[in-house]
């Protein structure tokens, strides 16, 4: 992840950002491309700093579970220094195994891609 | 009272915040008290986006609540009034009456040690406390209303 090549942050409350990305490399064999942040344990600015540590340098898209908290409020604020960096929410198995094999996207390109292949995956049995 | 909150909670607007404890008690309006968030359009925005659109989120100078603060408590729809810490509680309480204080998560800084696993209080944080509640305000810390409520003195 420290080539530069495009890479993905899940964070998430407690052990779901840890889980999503190890299912993601058992199902698609890709590692090396997603790491994971929990909010566990973390003030604001805890959360935070673990978002920044967790991008490093290089383009990337951060994943989050939902659309507030403070794991969504440190992503957008990581987002907002980073014009290389963009976030999506609602995060969910399907757009990562997709994302894992969309390396080559800029970032603004693969957060929309991401982003509808999640929505594309929420159906109604 | 309309106001059926004061939280005092360092990650503001939440999933405990507008789920565990907006849901059980139908909350309406969110009053967020912030001089930082209050100064800032993008992280307003960052705010609203986090709240559903039923829920009315309000922001606040502390200067403002002297003002406003009656006003807020006489408007019936069900109300949270957050701020992040503990100074900006106690400034509410002088401007307005406040009987409870719920303390919902203050995390580990500096200087801080854990009295809870969602509170980490300093001396001084523990010593701006004792004094709301010789103010007689009621001070017990509870992340979500499923839980007990843990009094002041349990946290020495």
């Amino acid at each position: 992840m420290s080539d530069g090549s495009l890479h993905g942050v899940v964070v998430a409350h407690g052990e779901l950002a840890a889980a999503l990305v190890a299912e993601t490399e058992r199902i698609s064999g890709q590692t090396g491309v997603l790491r994971s942040v929990s909010n566990t344990g973390c003030g604001p600015e805890q959360i935070e700093e673990r978002v920044r540590g967790a991008v490093g340098p290089g383009p990337a898209v951060l994943f989050v579970d939902m659309p507030c908290g403070s794991c969504f409020f440190a992503a957008m604020r990581v987002g907002r220094e980073r014009s290389d960096v963009r976030v999506v929410t609602g995060v969910n198995l399907p757009m990562l195994l997709d994302f894992v094999n969309q390396k080559a996207l800029p970032p603004e390109e693969s957060a929309g891609r991401a982003a509808g292949k999640g929505a594309e995956a929420i159906r109604k049995g | 009272m309309a106001i059926v909150l004061y939280r005092v909670d360092d990650r503001l607007v939440h999933g405990q915040v507008v789920i565990g404890w907006g849901r059980p008690l139908g909350i309406s309006r969110i009053v967020l008290v912030d001089d930082d968030v209050a100064g800032s359009d993008w992280e307003q925005e960052l705010y609203r986006m986090a709240v559903p659109a039923e829920i009315e989120l309000r922001f606040a100078r502390v200067a403002d609540v002297a003002a406003q603060g009656a006003a807020w408590a006489a408007d019936p729809r069900p109300t949270i009034l957050l701020t992040g810490d503990i100074a900006t509680m106690a400034a509410v309480s002088h401007a307005m009456p406040v009987g409870r204080v719920n303390l919902g998560g203050l995390h580990h800084k500096p200087g801080r040690s854990e009295r809870l696993p969602f509170i980490f209080l300093a001396e001084d944080d523990l010593r701006q406390l004792q004094q709301l509640e010789r103010e007689g305000v009621e001070v017990t810390a509870q992340d979500l209303p499923t839980s007990s409520p843990v009094s002041l003195g349990a946290l020495t």
